[in-house]
């Protein structure tokens, strides 16, 4: 059983008031608070640590690159990946899409070739695809979803032809909070002989996730979804991939040899990490990550569910509430509207109440018109929030939803 | 009324509302009170796209009085509030006089934050739209 009161101490940023009013934070999709080993491990990094990584000789250096290797191998351990040089250190979730979408459309797609995603993908998890389609004149397919928000997996296979170079899917949506069958989707790509690549953003935080077991070609994350700092991603991608794909981007870091007739690239993962990493951001990583399974991610995965069930039959009761995602294998996300308010509205007169969601089309615009609406309200729940929060959500409603 | 006058009146009839929230049931009062915009009007020549809202606006210059008539509505009731109040201070105005005019009652009343480019409303791309359609008349008077 998780601690509630003891961890919600560990979260400096919980105790603060929005408009003398306390703060009830239920973003956590957008992003998660700190706690106060990930603030000290970036605090001690540029108070005793900093210094450039992979090149100096001297103590700093040497101390430094050890802590970033280090929280690579705790990422890659996070993961159950086979080896660290699999796990690339990125700018977020965007950029690793938008990595594998350069170096994998470079390295193995050509024209007429198709790339699969689904219906309820972030955006990050469409545009890069459809860049590629548009540089190499490719097709980009979508796997449906019915209506209780899941994907069509016998629609799906049908996607799949001899042109299909990748699929690129969500493990769990960010708005639906649908928690997709990866292991499923992936091995029916196998099947085809298709890779598959899973945006992981809003499954990292919530679940144990072992992309052996899932056989994921590419699995990508955001550290600062899971309690880590802002600004810092990561790629899993297997290495017979990885091995052959292009870089992404040149620079330092990124080569072998450089001379102006012929420059050779450096080995995994160095070659897919062009400049001076986050170094210190990584180890912050790891140590959220540390957090996380000290607590126990299956700990987390009950509490939050328990949290979610609660949290849906509370809204459900509010006369004129829809709630939009009745998946049977849900994370806690739940998005919403009440009776014809709009979602702005709402949003923003649940801020003035201290209460933090967020509102529009959540950057899935296409999954937004699949639901026939243009906006809606996302309450996001992570470990540390209660249900005492969910009832003052709820009696904020209750009280915005007279006001109209 | 001159432009601050109104202005001078809206902050008098916010001022006597502490609480947030009771500022904004006023807002959403306003924002019902607004008249709905002409259909032939919510087209997309006339749509101001915000991120999280949608505002339409229409305009009309008047030779005659020299004056600039706009009409305009929004799909959210609380920029339809702030809708109402920028139309009651600048609709029906000479084209100097929206031109000129300094809108202070919207941080007087502590709705600023509404008009900040990190609000995706659409409010302060009316603002804007506002001045340019009174910068159009204004050169064709």
């Amino acid at each position: 059983m998780l601690e509630i009161s003891k961890i919600r101490g560990e979260f400096p940023i919980l105790s603060e008031k929005v408009y003398d009013r306390p703060l009830v934070y239920l973003d956590n999709a957008a992003t998660t608070q700190k706690p106060w080993p990930v603030i000290r491990c970036l605090e001690e990094g540029y108070r005793r640590h900093n210094a450039n990584v992979h090149r100096g000789v001297h103590f700093l250096s040497q101390t430094a690159t050890e802590a970033h290797e280090s929280a690579r191998s705790r990422v890659g351990r996070f993961l159950n990946a086979a080896s660290a040089e699999e796990i690339v250190f990125t700018r977020g979730t965007t950029e690793s899409v938008n990595l594998v979408a350069f170096s994998f459309g470079e390295t193995y797609c050509r024209e007429g070739d198709e790339i699969v995603v689904s219906v309820m993908e972030h955006h990050s998890n469409i545009v890069p695809w459809q860049m590629l389609c548009e540089r190499r004149k490719m097709r980009l397919k979508v796997i449906p979803m019915n209506d209780r928000g899941e994907l069509q997996l016998d629609e799906y296979e049908k996607l799949l032809g001899p042109r299909t170079r990748l699929v690129a899917v969500t493990h769990v949506s960010n708005v639906l909070g649908t928690v997709n069958p990866v292991g499923e989707i992936i091995a029916i790509a196998h099947r085809h002989q298709i890779p598959v690549f899973v945006d992981g953003a809003q499954a990292v935080p919530h679940r144990k996730v072992d992309v052996q077991a899932l056989d994921a070609d590419f699995y990508a994350f955001s550290a600062h979804k899971v309690y880590g700092p802002t600004g810092l991603g990561v790629l899993y991608g297997k290495k017979k991939w990885m091995d052959e794909m292009l870089p992404y981007q040149g620079g330092g870091e990124m080569i072998e040899q450089v001379r102006f007739d012929k420059t050779t690239y450096n080995v995994l993962p160095f070659k897919f990490e062009a400049g001076t990493p986050d170094f210190i951001g990584t180890t912050a990583l790891a140590a959220a990550l540390d957090y996380v399974e000290t607590l126990g991610m299956g700990e987390i995965s009950d509490y939050e569910n328990q949290l979610l069930q609660y949290t849906q039959e509370r809204l459900a009761a509010l006369p004129g509430m829809k709630i939009y995602g009745q998946a049977a294998d849900k994370e806690s996300v739940v998005s919403f509207r009440l009776g014809g308010i709009h979602p702005y509205d709402t949003g923003l007169l649940l801020d003035k109440l201290g209460v933090a969601v967020r509102t529009g089309h959540h950057c899935a615009q296409p999954l937004m018109e699949r639901l026939g609406i243009d906006s809606c309200v996302r309450a996001s729940l992570s470990f540390y929030n209660t249900r005492e929060e969910i009832d003052a959500l709820c009696a904020a409603l209750e009280r915005i939803r007279k006001m109209f | 009324m001159t432009v601050n006058e109104v202005q001078e009146d809206i902050i008098a009839s916010f001022a006597e509302l502490e609480d947030w929230m009771d500022k904004y049931q006023l807002l959403i009062d306003m924002g019902n009170d607004l008249k709905p915009l002409d259909e032939q009007y919510k087209k997309p020549q006339y749509l101001i796209e915000g991120c999280q809202s949608r505002v339409w606006l229409y305009a009309r210059f008047d030779r005659e009085s020299g004056r600039v008539f706009y009409e305009a509505e929004s799909d959210t009731v609380i920029v339809k509030g702030l809708v109402f109040l920028l139309l009651k201070v600048l609709s029906g105005r000479t084209p100097d006089e929206i031109l000129g005019a300094d809108l202070f009652f919207i941080e007087q009343i502590g709705l600023k934050e509404h008009l900040s480019p990190t609000r995706s409303n659409g409010l302060l791309s009316m603002v804007r739209q506002i001045r340019s359609y009174a910068q159009v008349f204004k050169l064709k008077a």
